[in-house]
């Protein structure tokens, strides 16, 4: 029965040991490929910085974006049931599911220069998101959205609503009383749909390519100026995945208890 | 528990029937894995299906990507049995890094041309029209042959362009300029030719045009490379030199 039960503890830990070697390797891979001696030389050209720098703008403006626009989405959501907010649900889920260069095609026949509501913004704005900054942006936005919406509704679900009644029978208005209780209270799933958000953002790859394109120092990100480099410098390539794989995992690690609350 | 205790052997005997299968599959007909250029894509088709009506029990698998993204591909050890380049330059990285294994051989010669909207309605007559100011033109990347070809003809026109992008593939710039969201693009001939209603083609005189050479060579570790010679010499021939001319390519 002992020996039983000790298989029985042993078993998670290392179901968990093999499956985080599934993870590590291909990072292992990166690192034992990679051509330590070049490291400084590639990461100090110009056009890497540049690259760097866009990420990071590109994703935090998109993350930011999805929280100041998915909060009241994400209230909605929250407040009822019904076929309506089944249908903005799935709306809003689908591009988790898209293949992003599928949601860079689409977003093109929406904002595109010739699409739905892009053709208006030609004709009045003379302006077209295309190849530009906040064509990266929006493309960024409409992939990394969803992931804050979803955190976002599932903490406003969990949500004691007593504490809204008790604040309301105390004379808070429904805004002050979202504001003031709800929010703080939700706040751990708030942070945690913005950090998962920005991750999605700063790896955004096809949707990025298909819609905004990609140009060195002007819409190129680091997703984008990897793959490039693959096909010049295999050896530059490897440099920008890590880099781009520590700032990810520097930041993950930093925002920690953001992401994953610890009780 | 019986029918619970029957189901591995049951399941076993299944397994190993279809691994029968597929062993006696891969014996007689490996498929031959053919990697070519973007630019490619509409004549290798009808080529491969010939191909394939020719030599019965032969099936061949054709993957079309940019030329430079094949390349790190077959770098990077996928098993291909042919490689049509829409370029030299990329052949021979794959030369040097000794993954081909007969002499590269040129089958196809193609033009470029300028992609416009049908009707090209901002009036794009030239290559010096494309450095005007209210136009919005597409590039491939310089690594892509397409996009280095472009710049080797903007530089004999003397002109000065900027891409609004620096695309992956030629088919990237052909689908810019029918979603409207381009002005124009420097393609292959036969890209502007087959691309559809959308899309008109400018053509640009001999002194700046740039032709573009396609060498085709079976590469050493692919899996069935004895069928891949016949289908390189198939390529070559009248028949498939004929296909390759119905679809605006030249002979080299």
């Amino acid at each position: 029965m002992t020996s039983r039960r000790t298989t029985r503890s042993l078993a998670l830990p290392l179901t968990a040991g093999v499956l985080a070697l599934f993870f590590a390797l291909p990072l292992l891979g990166l690192l034992l490929r990679a051509p330590w001696s070049r490291t400084g030389s590639v990461l100090g050209s110009g056009p890497v910085l540049d690259a760097l720098w866009l990420s990071l703008q590109c994703s935090t403006a998109a993350a930011v974006l999805s929280a100041l626009c998915g909060l009241p989405l994400a209230a909605w959501l929250a407040a009822g049931a019904g076929w309506q907010r089944t249908v903005v649900r799935v709306l809003v889920t689908l591009p988790m599911v898209l293949p992003p260069v599928v949601a860079g095609v689409a977003l093109l026949l929406a904002y595109g220069r010739g699409g739905i509501a892009g053709g208006q913004l030609e004709a009045w704005f003379a302006f077209s998101l295309p190849f530009t900054v906040p064509g990266v942006i929006v493309a960024e936005t409409y992939v990394a959205m969803p992931f804050f919406v979803l955190t976002a509704e599932a903490g406003l679900r969990s949500f004691d609503r007593r504490y809204a009644q008790a604040a309301a029978t105390l004379g808070a208005s429904p805004w002050h009383s979202f504001w003031l209780v709800t929010v703080p209270m939700i706040a751990p799933s708030l942070r945690a749909g913005i950090v998962v958000a920005w991750a999605r953002a700063l790896g955004e790859f096809g949707a990025t390519i298909m819609f905004a394109g990609n140009l060195a120092g002007h819409t190129r990100t680091m997703p984008l100026a990897v793959y490039v480099a693959l096909e010049n410098d295999t050896d530059a390539a490897i440099v920008l995945s890590l880099v781009l794989v520590a700032v990810s995992a520097a930041f993950l690690f930093l925002l920690r208890r953001q992401w994953f609350p610890v009780r | 528990m019986t029918i619970l205790r029957a189901r591995p052997g049951a399941l076993c005997a299944l397994l190993l029937l279809s691994l029968d299968a597929c062993g006696n599959q891969a014996a007689a007909e490996a498929p031959v894995m053919v990697f070519a250029a973007a630019s490619l894509s509409a004549p290798f088709q009808p080529l491969a299906r010939a191909f394939e009506a020719r030599t019965p029990g032969c099936k061949l698998e054709l993957h079309f990507a940019g030329t430079s993204q094949l390349v790190v591909q077959v770098e990077q050890g996928a098993a291909v049995d042919v490689f049509a380049s829409a370029d030299d330059a990329n052949m021979q990285k794959l030369v040097a890094a000794g993954l081909v294994g007969s002499e590269p051989r040129l089958f196809a010669r193609n033009a470029l041309a300028i992609a416009t909207a049908a009707g090209n309605p901002k009036g794009i007559r030239s290559l010096l029209d494309l450095a005007r100011a209210d136009l919005r033109v597409l590039l491939c990347g310089p690594e892509v042959p397409a996009g280095r070809y472009a710049r080797e003809a903007l530089a004999k026109a003397a002109v000065t362009v900027r891409s609004v992008s620096d695309e992956p593939s030629v088919k990237a710039v052909v689908s810019k300029v029918q979603l409207g969201e381009v002005d124009a693009g420097i393609v292959y001939a036969t890209d502007a030719a087959t691309a559809g209603a959308k899309v008109a083609a400018v053509a640009i005189p001999g002194e700046h045009n740039v032709v573009a050479t396609c060498p085709i060579a079976v590469l050493s570790k692919g899996r069935n490379r004895a069928v891949g010679e016949q289908f390189v010499a198939f390529v070559l021939s009248r028949q498939g030199q004929d296909i390759l001319k119905s679809f605006g390519f030249q002979s080299p």
